[in-house]
């Protein structure tokens, strides 16, 4: 009587651990996909002009204000935003505008002819590098490429090998 | 190891002595599979308020953008439309949970004293559950939710006290703006879950304190542990919800329809199923008997429902003697089911939209253009004129024709004169007017239907052109005013009942000014197929 009790009891308690252990799973995989596997993004990357070459002072940083569009969840917005474009004699570089430490926007300090970022005062040079300060790595640069004079950049970065 | 981390727990907390303590609640001789369903409906509760939380990660609570993130989190996200099913069926299979936990209640007259406030308690949370149902089926903002919502806040306004209801609801009566939503939302997000929360536990703690209700006789019997025999029942119903929820989440898919149109008045408004049965009983009731059927009605069975164990003060019977409650529940659930199932029987089956469906470009362009494709097709121009640029003649979908109409019309009708044409033409006169204004009135939409629109739409658009439906009626912005726009007809009527309307358009509207139409079977088909497929 003792010995069938026991057994029984022991049954109840695998099935509801089996049962608890099922319904976890059915809900938390879906879950974890849900909020950790982001969606393929809707931005198709497409080039946008931002500059006349032919306005731009070799040597001489600009900020450029431009309208792009872009996917932003569910909305597909049109916005302005911006980059720093520095002609060099043989080629032209769109950087994204914020600061490879902790993303504050930096600009360009004519006194000591860098880029300064004001948050924890990294240096960047004219072609990018870091001069002093925190930040971990080169400025990063938007894939550009020139037509007819134009100056045009995608929003996806280039790699930097310098 | 384990044992050491739960005594530590248990000594700084009596956690672990407290959650030992609760399953070793002493239950009646008789309880069992009866007494389940209380503990599957916390286990919904808590699943929609799982899925409510992962829904709200992607879900922006404005008109203006609500709609748009609900489509994103169906179409984009990682098993969003998972979640949003889930969220859904989950509700519905939660009022079935409530609802039948409700009557076994009622069945065994557990509302009886000492357990009068338990089932009082039990009411609101119904109440409450319902109206989780109603305040969320706003916040899909489809056109489903903006009228059917419209109609509640109108019946809410027949209610005593009803101007003050609409404005704690945020509206006037008349429309549904960003106030409403805002209202209906922290209801269904803040509000209701909190007092959901609270009272639960208050319900679950009444029935601690008063204990499982015993069958009489069972004052007799030895009492049984709640663990763990009553907790496997209780698991192995939770999981039988389960299985039903996620079948349906599996099967059944969960429309999301039109982004919500204030303007639009061809949208016929239906409550969700459970609702159903209030919307058949409103019918019955007209002019000064309806603030009878919307409020009186309902108040005084929720009253009633309410004030049950006030009612009924009889003592403890058996389930089998009480013929009484059976009998009453039996007829509830029989007015129930046919009050339902002649909603269901009323409500047209063309009626559901597909919000998420893409809108072809040859959905959207005016039946003059698709005839001159179908002429096009018709008179295999392309043999000549391909429309991938291979053919002997200019590409059209490349280049835009700059002959003159009346080049154009000779073109089409003695192609023999032009040497690198076809030697004969099969076309009649509404087709050439078809073609010439095809290639003259080309535009991006026309291209490409050009190249993509079925056979049988462009065919159908033929006869439509043919019969001259257009002087009477408007089709993508082209016609005449006197008949209805046939815009989202697909939405209004079902097939069959445009076949039938063509032949006899009087039985249908006594007061129609339309002719009755022979056509052949070939031709009301094709026409029929093609007024379904454009939308609104």
């Amino acid at each position: 009587m003792d010995q069938a009790n026991h057994s029984r009891r022991k049954f109840y308690v695998t099935v509801i651990n089996l049962v608890g252990a099922v319904i976890t799973a059915a809900l938390a995989l879906p879950a974890a996909a849900y909020l950790l596997i982001k969606p393929t993004s809707q931005d198709t990357g497409e080039f946008v002009e931002v500059a006349d070459l032919n306005q731009l002072v070799p040597g001489k940083p600009e900020e450029v204000l431009y309208r792009r569009t872009r996917v932003d969840g569910w909305k597909k917005m049109e916005e302005k935003t911006t980059t720093w474009v520095v002609k060099t004699p043989d080629k032209v570089i769109a950087y994204a505008p914020s600061c490879t430490h902790l993303g504050c926007a930096y600009h360009w300090d004519e006194e000591i002819q860098s880029f300064l970022c004001p948050c924890h005062s990294s240096v960047f040079a004219l072609d990018g590098s870091v001069v002093s300060g925190p930040a971990p790595r080169p400025l990063d640069r938007f894939v550009s490429k020139t037509v007819g004079g134009k100056l045009l950049i995608s929003q996806k970065l280039e790699k930097v090998n310098t | 190891m384990l044992k050491t981390i739960l005594d530590w727990v248990d000594e700084r907390t009596g956690l672990v002595s407290g959650i030992r303590h609760f399953l070793d609640e002493d239950i009646p001789a008789s309880a069992g599979w009866h007494q389940v369903l209380g503990s599957v409906a916390m286990f919904a509760f808590l699943t929609q308020i799982f899925s409510g939380l992962l829904l709200a990660v992607n879900y922006a609570p404005t008109p203006a953008e609500a709609w748009d993130s609900l489509r994103y989190i169906v179409t984009q996200a990682t098993a969003g439309g998972l979640m949003r099913s889930l969220h859904h069926w989950g509700a519905s299979a939660m009022i079935v949970v409530v609802v039948l936990h409700m009557v076994q209640a009622f069945l065994y007259g557990a509302y009886k004293k000492p357990r009068e406030t338990t089932w009082m308690v039990g009411v609101v949370l119904l109440l409450l559950t319902l109206a989780f149902g109603l305040s969320g089926y706003l916040l899909a903002w489809d056109n489903r939710a903006y009228w059917g919502t419209m109609v509640t806040t109108r019946i809410t306004s027949l209610a005593p006290g009803g101007k003050i209801l609409l404005t704690l609801l945020g509206t006037d009566g008349s429309s549904i703006g960003r106030e409403t939503f805002a209202r209906f939302y922290a209801a269904h997000v803040t509000l209701l879950p909190l007092l959901t929360l609270f009272l639960v536990v208050f319900h679950v703690y009444l029935v601690r304190k008063h204990g499982v209700t015993p069958a009489p006789g069972d004052e007799n019997k030895p009492k049984k542990k709640f663990f763990p025999e009553q907790v496997y029942k209780d698991t192995v119903a939770t999981f039988v919800w389960f299985a039903v929820v996620a079948v349906m989440v599996a099967l059944v898919k969960v429309p999301l329809g039109h982004a919500a149109d204030p303007t639009d008045t061809g949208y016929n408004p239906r409550p969700e199923w459970y609702f159903l049965f209030l919307f058949q009983i409103l019918k019955a009731f007209n002019g000064p008997l309806e603030v009878f059927g919307a409020i009186v009605l309902p108040g005084l069975a929720v009253g009633s429902l309410f004030l049950l164990p006030f009612i009924d003060r009889g003592k403890m019977l058996m389930l089998r003697q009480r013929t009484g409650a059976i009998a009453l529940a039996s007829v509830a659930a029989i007015g129930w089911g046919a009050l339902t199932a002649r909603a269901v029987a009323t409500t047209p089956t063309t009626m559901e939209e597909d919000g998420l469906a893409e809108v072809r470009s040859w959905q959207q362009i005016p039946a003059s253009q698709l005839t001159g494709i179908a002429a096009f097709r018709k008179d295999n121009c392309n043999s000549c004129h391909a429309l991938d640029g291979t053919g002997s003649g200019p590409d059209l979908t490349k280049v835009a024709s700059r002959r003159p109409n009346d080049w154009l019309q000779k073109h089409f009708q003695q192609p023999t004169d032009d040497a690198k044409a076809p030697s004969s033409s099969n076309l009649n006169a509404s087709e050439v007017r078809g073609l010439i204004t095809l290639v003259t009135q080309r535009d991006e939409r026309g291209i490409d239907a050009w190249k993509n629109a079925p056979d049988e739409v462009v065919k159908g658009a033929n006869v439509y052109i043919g019969n001259q439906c257009g002087s009477c009626h408007t089709l993508n912005d082209e016609g005449g005013k006197r008949g209805p726009v046939l815009n989202g007809l697909k939405q209004r009527r079902e097939r069959s009942w445009v076949i039938a309307h063509f032949s006899d358009p009087k039985k249908f509207s006594p007061n129609s000014l339309m002719p009755a139409y022979k056509l052949n079977p070939k031709d009301l088909d094709l026409l029929t197929t093609y007024l379904l497929s454009v939308p609104r």
